[in-house]
């Protein structure tokens, strides 16, 4: 039987306010376990939540940017468990009056646009950590994170593939952090994600029984878990079992899933709205305000490049895929007036194979936009060629200055005196007599080896374009 | 010096008769002798004498206020900085609060001295101050009686003259109730007006901290040092503090005040019944006009209140798992077994109690046919007020049912003891003001208490009205046998 894969995403993303979501302590990632943990943080008796409006401020971007309706009164909820990184026993959440209702974001695979709804986002506040290890047997609470302002987007069961799915996540990714709503750091849990899987026959309209799966922290993580998860369920379903409502967690390590906890041990979590916290009213003037600091979105930004600057889609989205990148981009393009098509290239391939060699990205390149800028004026004016510009790149990567500097250190200015150039080729027909010969008699393939030799001679200073022409002439019988 | 009232040794303190630490000895003296009405939990003569001596201070520099050097009991659900604050819970029982309450730090502020912290009801769940883990309070008008719950420690120490002012919190009566259990005056404010920051929490969209005190214009006094907005409550409400002693003179002529006839119904005690329609008589020679009005869902008060008070309390006493602070039992094997037995051995049966009925009133299944219903009863209760503030400007009626009750006599029969509140809690479902103040006594010598119920944030007037009866009755005068 054909079977069709229905997938719905849950995103957690830590959003970037410089407090608590309730409290004023500070939200900084990797301080000593307990140090930014206040009275309100670990739930001493008495204290109150205040709710930070940084974070509705930055809930509102996300839903602008999505074309979803603003909520202007969501209501905080409590979500009541124990356990014990939870210090209030409750989790203070939005049920069922989220800030942010149905928008949608359009994602692309393999060339084909696709729309995928999301559903809704709430606020709500992340829980503290539990270690095991290091503890003798007993656990170590850390509620430095507890309280941190997350915002959960859950979208629709739109996602037919886990080539789907990661398409969705990738592009939220790039949104959240256009929006610098979020650090969309994956490692450290500023960017989390749960997905709900389920098979159904091929046309058939009903949904599949569905897992939830968490604990996956890379995309990677999200194609294979997902992967894994589907032919588990149909290898079950053609076995004539049954999938069970379940959540399960996915083990990076053996690549499989695991049943964490079924449907009727599921918890009762007894939703309410907090009486500590009026709802969430936000006025139009507001919502207006954000309006004002949403920036150029990444899909906007993909489709001007490639009208403005001519350039194909693949770069144009190479380009875009983060803030830091168009900006980077269109900062070279204005300091040094080159072509759009040439900056491009070099952003797109020389610089991406250094960034991905030494694993950085491109705010923290040692090579600025405006040390690109003096390299591709150089390029422009023809004080160095193609080739020497990726020698004097790769020096300006490793510290040793912008290119004039380079060009100036290592002598590496383009040889553009006509005369000059001809006596190097006069020395080097001198040394090739019997090349000479072959190609006066038709061999005319050999040019190429008389430009190399001219090239190796000039140590690759010589402008190429009058080398051809020079030389051309010289070899004439 | 203990017979003075706060406002009588405001002035005293002023004209430098005595000093507040030569007071504070006086009441410290007082609570130690009366020990047997278990009416504190912790006192520490030595942390209240410093505060009082930094009083004198103030005072000699003429930088005195209103409450600098008054001393003032504080009821133990307020978070106090260095004090044991125990909620009258063994499973805080070990708990020095780290910080101050908004309302502890504004008499702070004052230069009110701290005179030790009251029993109390077990996180101010109950009627009668017999939930307490620190044990019963007795009452000073008779020690066979309960002073009320949950503020009954607070109300006990007034009464008995340990104290020249307490501060309680009402969540369905707990100031109002032992008020006129024990003859005192005694306010719960409107919801908002007192930051609940530091207060620790029963049912968050009802507590609300007051004074208790012997008269109106005390409860004036204090209140105007306790409210206020308080930016870390955002229950709190951004509204203007009148000073509440400016208008306590006001003339009354003209005051309409509403009678509802289902407080006058069955189950109204007769004796007290009685003294009410006498109060209300003062009234009308004070030249108000009375009529009838009708809270036609006040009897739905009970069962709401038991569905909501019960669900927050729920949630809101989860903090307490043994994990980081309080009480935690010694013998468990896992996590689990760490959350049962610290929470089993750490709460008392009402606590419990309630927090099953709350559990089990936002359980899936169960949500919309108890909590979402009780929420509809709320505003149909509060709109029920609305109405009948069309037509009168104050609503009098009975505070409670009866007058103080024998110690153990309801204990094993929780809905009546529920019962005690039914003219008490419709107001904080609704988030009004209201206060009871001393009335009259029955046969046995008990005090009976009559309560004011005012419009949204109109405690002015409530003290206003109170103040003028106090002017013309001396009920509040009364002093209980062997305590004078």
């Amino acid at each position: 039987m054909e079977w069709e894969t229905v997938i719905g995403l849950e995103v957690h993303t830590q959003l970037l306010t410089r407090s608590k979501a309730f409290s004023a302590a500070a939200t900084k990632y990797g301080a000593e376990p307990n140090t930014q943990a206040c009275a309100v943080d670990i739930a001493l008796p008495g204290v109150l939540p205040v709710f930070n409006r940084e974070a509705a401020h930055m809930a509102v971007k996300f839903g602008l940017a999505i074309g979803a309706q603003i909520n202007h009164r969501s209501v905080f909820a409590r979500k009541n468990y124990f356990y014990p990184d939870l210090p209030k026993g409750y989790q203070i959440s939005q049920y069922e009056l989220p800030i942010v209702a149905k928008g949608h974001i359009t994602i692309d695979v393999d060339g084909s646009e696709k729309v995928i709804g999301i559903t809704r986002a709430h606020l709500e506040e992340d829980a503290g950590k539990s270690l095991h290890e290091d503890f003798h047997g007993m656990t170590g609470i850390d509620l430095n994170r507890a309280g941190t302002p997350l915002l959960e987007i859950v979208s629709e069961p739109d996602m037919r593939s886990s080539k789907e799915a990661v398409a969705y996540l990738k592009k939220l990714h790039e949104l959240v952090r256009y929006l610098e709503i979020c650090d969309g750091n994956m490692q450290e849990g500023s960017f989390r994600c749960d997905a709900n899987v389920s098979v159904r026959p091929f046309g058939e309209k009903k949904f599949g029984t569905r897992a939830e799966l968490k604990n996956i922290n890379s995309f990677r993580f999200v194609e294979k878990a997902i992967e894994f998860e589907v032919e588990r369920q149909i290898e079950l379903l053609e076995g004539g079992g049954k999938v069970v409502q379940e959540t399960r967690l996915y083990d990076s390590d053996k690549n499989a899933t695991r049943s964490m906890r079924s449907k009727e041990e599921a918890m009762d979590y007894r939703y309410f709205p907090d009486p500590d916290l009026p709802p969430l009213v936000l006025d139009d003037a507001f919502i207006a305000d954000v309006k004002k600091t949403l920036p150029e979105l990444p899909d906007v930004k993909r489709a001007r490049f490639i009208k403005q600057y001519s350039l194909n889609a693949y770069d144009a989205s190479v380009l875009t895929s983060s803030r830091e990148m168009a900006d980077y981009y269109e900062q070279v393009l204005c300091e040094s007036g080159a072509d759009p098509k040439i900056a491009a290239n070099w952003i797109t391939v020389e610089m991406s194979a250094f960034l991905n060699r030494d694993n950085r990205d491109i705010a923290t390149s040692p090579v600025t936009a405006r040390m690109m800028s003096s390299l591709l004026k150089r390029l422009a004016d023809n004080t160095i060629s193609g080739k020497i510009a990726k020698e004097v790149f790769e020096a300006m990567w490793n510290g040793e200055g912008d290119a004039d500097a380079v060009i100036q250190k290592k002598g590496l200015k383009q040889i553009t005196d006509g005369a000059a150039i001809e006596k190097v080729i006069d020395a080097v027909i001198a040394k090739n007599p019997k090349q000479l010969e072959q190609y006066r008699a038709g061999k005319e393939a050999l040019f190429g080896y008389f430009v190399g030799q001219v090239m190796k001679a000039s140590q690759g200073k010589a402008n190429p374009g009058q080398v051809n022409e020079l030389l051309k002439n010289k070899l004439k019988p | 010096m203990f017979e003075k009232t706060v406002a009588e040794l405001s002035r005293a303190l002023g004209r430098k008769e005595f000093s507040s630490a030569e007071l504070t000895t006086v009441f410290l003296e007082r609570i130690s002798r009366y020990q047997n009405l278990n009416a504190f939990i912790t006192v520490d003569p030595e942390r209240s004498l410093a505060q009082a001596k930094a009083a004198d201070v103030r005072i000699a520099r003429g930088e005195g206020g209103a409450l600098t050097g008054i001393p003032v009991a504080q009821k133990d659900i307020f978070c106090a900085d260095g004090w044991l604050t125990t909620c009258g819970s063994k499973i805080l029982s070990n708990f020095t609060a780290p910080y101050d309450a908004t309302v502890i730090d504004k008499l702070n502020r004052a230069g009110a001295v701290c005179l030790g912290k009251t029993n109390m009801d077990e996180f101010a769940m109950g009627s009668s101050n017999e939930t307490s883990y620190y044990g019963v309070v007795k009452n000073p008008w008779n020690p066979e009686t309960v002073p009320g719950g949950s503020s009954g420690g607070s109300a006990a120490a007034v009464a008995a003259r340990l104290a020249p002012a307490a501060t309680g919190t009402d969540t369905g009566g707990s100031i109002r109730q032992p008020a006129a259990l024990t003859g005192l005056s005694g306010l719960k404010p409107s919801y908002g007006r007192v930051s609940r920051y530091g207060m620790i929490a029963f049912a968050s969209s009802l507590d609300q901290g007051g004074p208790l005190c012997r008269t109106a214009e005390d409860c004036a006094w204090l209140l105007n040092a306790m409210a206020g907005f308080d930016a870390r409550d955002s229950t709190s409400v951004d509204a203007p503090v009148p000073d509440y002693t400016k208008t306590l003179d006001q003339k009354i002529e003209g005051l309409r005040i509403g009678l509802p006839k289902e407080y006058f119904g069955e189950g109204l005690n007769p004796e007290i019944a009685q003294v009410i329609q006498a109060a209300i008589g003062e009234f009308k020679q004070l030249g108000a006009q009375v009529l009838e009005v009708s809270l036609p869902n006040s009897q739905l008060a009970i069962p709401c209140y038991y569905v909501l008070a019960p669900a927050e309390a729920s949630s809101n006493l989860s903090r307490y798992d043994g994990a980081r602070y309080g009480f935690r039992a010694s013998d468990y094997k896992d996590l689990l077994d760490m959350y049962c037995k610290t929470r089993a051995e750490g709460f008392g049966p009402e606590v419990k109690r309630r927090i099953m009925i709350g559990t089990y009133a936002l359980s899936a299944g169960y949500y919309d046919a108890y909590y979402l219903k009780a929420q509809q009863l709320r505003r149909l209760i509060a709109e029920d007020f609305r109405r009948a503030f069309e037509v009168c400007d104050v609503i009098m009626g009975p505070t409670s049912p009866s007058t103080a009750f024998k110690i153990g006599e309801k204990t094993d029969d929780p809905v009546a003891m529920y019962l005690n509140d039914i003219y008490t809690v419709p107001i904080n479902l609704a988030g009004l003001p209201g206060m009871s103040v001393p009335a009259g006594f029955d046969a046995r010598g008990l005090p009976i208490g009559l309560q004011l119920i005012g419009k949204y944030f109109d405690e002015a007037r409530l003290l206003n009205v109170a103040h003028r009866y106090q002017q013309v009755t001396d009920w509040h005068q009364r002093t209980p046998k062997g305590f004078s």
